[in-house]
């Protein structure tokens, strides 16, 4: 009833103000929609931006005679400063970057999606907010402190339980990395679920359907897209990471044949070769290309997801 | 009613952020104009030693220039790596005032310097730095050889085993070695494989550590591992092994003493060269190094210092 009064006095006032706006303010107006124009299309103008500089740098070494891309990406021989005979290969480091992330993942995403779960569905709203601050904090841990856990603590235990003589390894960098992507699989995952409208839980429980078919039946399916969006996200994560793999792994260039073996990642070897590498020389342009085939990486991952999730919209 | 309410309250705040936005940019310009003016005015009276080579020398070069600015404000030293061959490649044609080289200049180095420039490379000892082979404090093996060494790290290399040397490390049951070596752009991991490997290459698949620490800990956590390092890492959970240079000749272990008297096989002087005698502000650069306190700076980095009777009087 008191809905239908309120309309004439509203556009009364909105006429009156509107007549004694002042210019500043409506420049002002106008000035702080073309920042925010800005600040949006911004993000776009850095990604180009850092793909030409990081190729530009790259791209001198295709034209190199001691240079062949298939060498590049098929051969494990890494011998970038070698006298006698330098040798460019990353396989090994593809292989490492590829076993630690699938390892990470194995073991972060049934953890976090099953965290994700619990929080958003079973538990009370005490023990949730106090779960939501820990993983909070656990994602606020920097990822040189990761690190250096796995290179002490981590390897200790490694060496302690299976007996193998050195702990820092494709077991111990998938854990680290696993530990660093749960939080955000939680958040994001949480979000996710708790999206999924209320009508679908009551319409479950009307329907007599337990809590674990509601969630297996009803709210998994529901929330397909974004909980799909908190794996990748948990795997951008896992792939991008240098320092604490960098310390973690081993560092190792060597095809790895257990989890128990050391390997080197992409991202650790630019970080541990670029600082020295003179700038120009061919091993800078193939650190650089380095580069570019991580941001490749990325990419591939990230435009699957899209096809993926635009794939279960139109379902 | 709340929608109006708060256009206005964002009309009201737009001029007072845009004051903000403005002020900060006003400030920034200013304090920017600022430090490019002390820095102009102060150019005059600088003097610039360009100071440039060995990659092993680049931390103790950089300890150097940063400990003689407190000393000599009025001197700017710029440091950069790139290695031994590129330092002397620079003093030989003339671009830089200081070279550092962890070798010494070849004679046709010191030829081409004499030709392009009409100087004579002078050479200066400034320090010593001896590398260690580490392994576990339970490994019971204490002395190994050159060629041992060489046939562990060098790809092809024959030895691959503990067995292979003739030990069997207690407390495990693993005989694999597992090698411990230095990223490619390490200057120490040059360092072995110009002296110990011979310009081979490494084997790949050794654990890469990114620091001289880092080996050192790696080694005292795994039984069966081995590494290298500078001496002055050790801790008490590694053992250094005598180096000697082959077999049957007597071991010696890493010292400061061994260094000096170079009967340790893997250590080398750190070399500094300047075409003809230097003058000026160079000449009191390279003697401050050689004092007491430049010297104070090679212990800190790690290196072994000048005996005192070497050192010059201030």
């Amino acid at each position: 009833m008191s809905v239908s009064l309120t309309p004439k006095p509203l556009e009364q006032s909105l006429a009156v103000r509107k007549a004694v706006r002042p210019v500043w303010a409506v420049l002002g107006e106008r000035g702080l929609e073309v920042l925010i124009y800005l600040c949006g299309i911004s993000a776009i103008v850095f990604v180009l931006g850092i793909f030409f500089f990081v190729a530009k740098e790259a791209f001198p070494i295709l034209s190199n005679k001691n240079f062949r891309l298939s060498q590049f990406l098929f051969s494990d021989q890494w011998y970038p400063t070698s006298e006698v005979n330098k040798r460019y290969g990353v396989l090994a480091m593809i292989a490492g970057t590829f076993s630690v992330t699938a390892l990470a993942m194995l073991i972060a995403v049934p953890f976090g999606l099953g965290a994700a779960i619990y929080i958003s569905e079973f538990c009370g709203s005490k023990v949730k907010e106090t779960l939501k601050i820990v993983i909070e904090l656990l994602a606020a841990i920097p990822s040189v402190v990761w690190g250096f856990i796995g290179l002490t603590v981590m390897s200790r235990l490694i060496v302690k339980y299976t007996g193998t003589p050195v702990g820092v390894n494709i077991l111990n960098g998938g854990i680290i990395l696993a530990l660093m992507s749960v939080p955000i699989i939680v958040s994001i995952g949480e979000d996710a679920l708790k999206a999924v409208p209320d009508s679908f839980r009551e319409a479950g429980l009307a329907l007599g359907a337990t809590r674990w078919q509601l969630v297996w039946r009803v709210l998994l399916p529901a929330a397909k897209t974004g909980l799909l969006a908190a794996v990748l996200l948990g795997v951008a994560r896992a792939v991008g990471e240098t320092m604490a793999v960098l310390m973690a792994t081993g560092h190792a260039v060597h095809i790895p044949h257990g989890v128990l073996d050391s390997v080197r990642t992409l991202t650790a070897n630019i970080a541990a070769e670029l600082g020295e590498a003179p700038a120009g020389s061919p091993h800078y342009q193939v650190l650089f290309l380095t580069g570019v085939l991580l941001f490749a990486i990325t990419f591939a991952v990230n435009l699957t997801a899209d096809f993926i999730v635009r794939g279960i919209r139109r379902k | 009613m709340k929608k109006p309410n708060l256009h206005a309250v964002t009309c009201k705040l737009a001029p007072v952020i845009a004051a903000a936005l403005f002020a900060c940019l006003l400030q920034t310009g200013c304090g920017k104009s600022g430090t490019g003016d002390t820095a102009g005015g102060g150019a005059s009276k600088q003097v610039t030693i360009q100071n440039k080579g060995s990659d092993t020398m680049v931390n103790l070069a950089q300890a150097w220039a940063e400990e003689y600015k407190k000393v000599a404000p009025e001197a700017d030293v710029e440091v950069s790596g790139g290695g031994s061959g590129v330092g002397i490649a620079a003093l030989v044609k003339g671009t830089i005032d200081i070279a550092n080289a962890s070798r010494n200049m070849k004679p046709e180095e010191i030829q081409t310097a004499k030709k392009n420039t009409g100087k004579e490379p002078k050479e200066f000892i400034v320090g010593y730095d001896a590398l260690a082979i580490y392994v576990h404090k339970d490994n019971p093996l204490t002395e190994i050889t050159l060629d041992q060494i060489a046939q562990i790290y060098m790809e092809g290399g024959a030895i691959t085993k503990w067995s292979d040397l003739g030990v069997k490390i207690p407390g495990t049951t693993s005989d694999e070695i597992v090698r411990v070596s230095r990223q490619s752009s390490s200057g120490t991991y040059e360092f072995l494989r110009e002296h110990v490997l011979n310009k081979q290459d490494f084997k790949l698949g050794s654990r890469d550590m990114n620091g001289s620490k880092e080996v050192v800990e790696l080694v005292a956590s795994a039984r069966t591992a081995i590494g290298y390092s500078g001496m002055g890492y050790a801790t008490p959970g590694v053992k250094m092994l005598k180096v000697m240079k082959k077999a049957g000749d007597t071991a010696y272990e890493p010292s400061v003493a061994n260094t000096l008297s170079k009967t340790y096989p893997i250590a080398r002087s750190l070399l500094v060269y300047t075409l003809g005698e230097p003058q000026g502000a160079v000449k009191k650069y390279i003697d401050w190094m050689l004092s007491d306190a430049g010297q104070k700076t090679v212990e800190a980095t790690g290196y072994i210092p000048l005996p005192t009777d070497a050192r010059t009087k201030p």
